[in-house]
């Protein structure tokens, strides 16, 4: 058999059978239709996305706020007492009279 | 008024959705006829042309303007086309013995003088699809649009966003491969 022959006539063929261009009923309505939807869709996914990030950036802070305040109340535990001081200088005046009498 | 395809374009980047619909509706007969050169079952011709269009909406901004909306539109189906080959590679190991008896009649009647042998005859169109869908994807795209659509290998370049020297290099092949497929289909019929 002369494939190269076969490949020029089934070749041929293809060439005289163009394809259909019908469309069915009603098509732009449904593109339209999906598209609308879509777009209601992708406006809870743009709220959804942005919540979830706010939400794990929250957390993020939060984690490094909690890690900041335990090693930073860790390293002054022996040093400076910051209630200790502030209930020393609310109460001055009282230990000062105190002492007066 | 009827509006032009600019003006209807910024409209829907404007967000009038509904200006989309009059493109749609030009357009969508030469999304269909590309979509049934790949496909052949209609409903996952319509699902081709629904993406087309999804993806045209998405992507509309990027339009430039600078050559027709059909021409950037035919490029996005032919791509969307390649992508359904891609993902739709189910029937390119079904064997020939399968041939219907006017394929077969038709093949019988070229091995035994090919001139008599019409390629305006049914059987031919239906064998020619039959050894199309066994190509492999870029072979099938390639065929399709240089021997049938009869394209230039710069047009398909732009089509398909390949290179000119890979067209070519990818049309060598699929001329090799769609040789070897029908030596097979010969083998596998008179063997």
């Amino acid at each position: 058999m002369n494939v190269a022959e076969l490949q020029k006539k089934l070749l041929a063929a293809a060439r005289t059978n163009a394809p259909d261009d019908r469309v069915p009923y009603a098509f732009e309505k449904r593109v339209l239709a999906l598209l609308a939807s879509r777009t209601g869709a992708d406006r809870w996914v743009w709220w959804t996305r942005g919540l979830w990030q706010a939400a794990v950036s929250c957390a993020a802070i939060a984690l490094l706020l909690g890690a900041w305040v335990y090693l930073d109340s860790a390293t002054s535990a022996n040093t400076t007492d910051l209630a200790q001081n502030f209930e020393n200088t609310l109460l001055a005046s009282v230990d000062q009279s105190d002492q007066a009498q | 008024m009827e509006r032009t395809e600019a003006e209807l374009i910024a409209a829907v980047l404007r967000g009038d959705a509904a200006s989309f619909e009059p493109l749609v509706q030009k357009y969508s007969p030469r999304v269909f006829a590309t979509a049934r050169r790949y496909a052949r079952r209609e409903s996952e011709v319509e699902d081709i042309a629904q993406e087309v269009w999804l993806k045209a909406f998405e992507k509309l901004n990027s339009f430039r303007g600078e050559a027709p909306f059909e021409h950037w539109l035919m490029r996005l189906t032919v791509r969307t086309c390649y992508d359904f080959l891609r993902r739709h590679q189910r029937n390119r190991e079904s064997a020939f013995s399968d041939l219907t008896g006017p394929e077969a009649d038709w093949l019988e009647r070229f091995v035994a003088r090919p001139e008599t042998a019409s390629e305006t005859a049914e059987a031919a169109k239906l064998l020619v699809g039959r050894v199309l869908e066994k190509l492999s994807p870029p072979a099938r795209l390639v065929i399709t649009l240089l021997e049938i659509e009869d394209r230039s290998v710069r047009e398909i370049a732009r089509l398909t966003g390949w290179s000119v020297p890979l067209v070519k290099v990818r049309a060598f092949r699929a001329r090799g491969e769609m040789r070897k497929i029908l030596t097979k289909m010969a083998t596998e019929k008179y063997l």
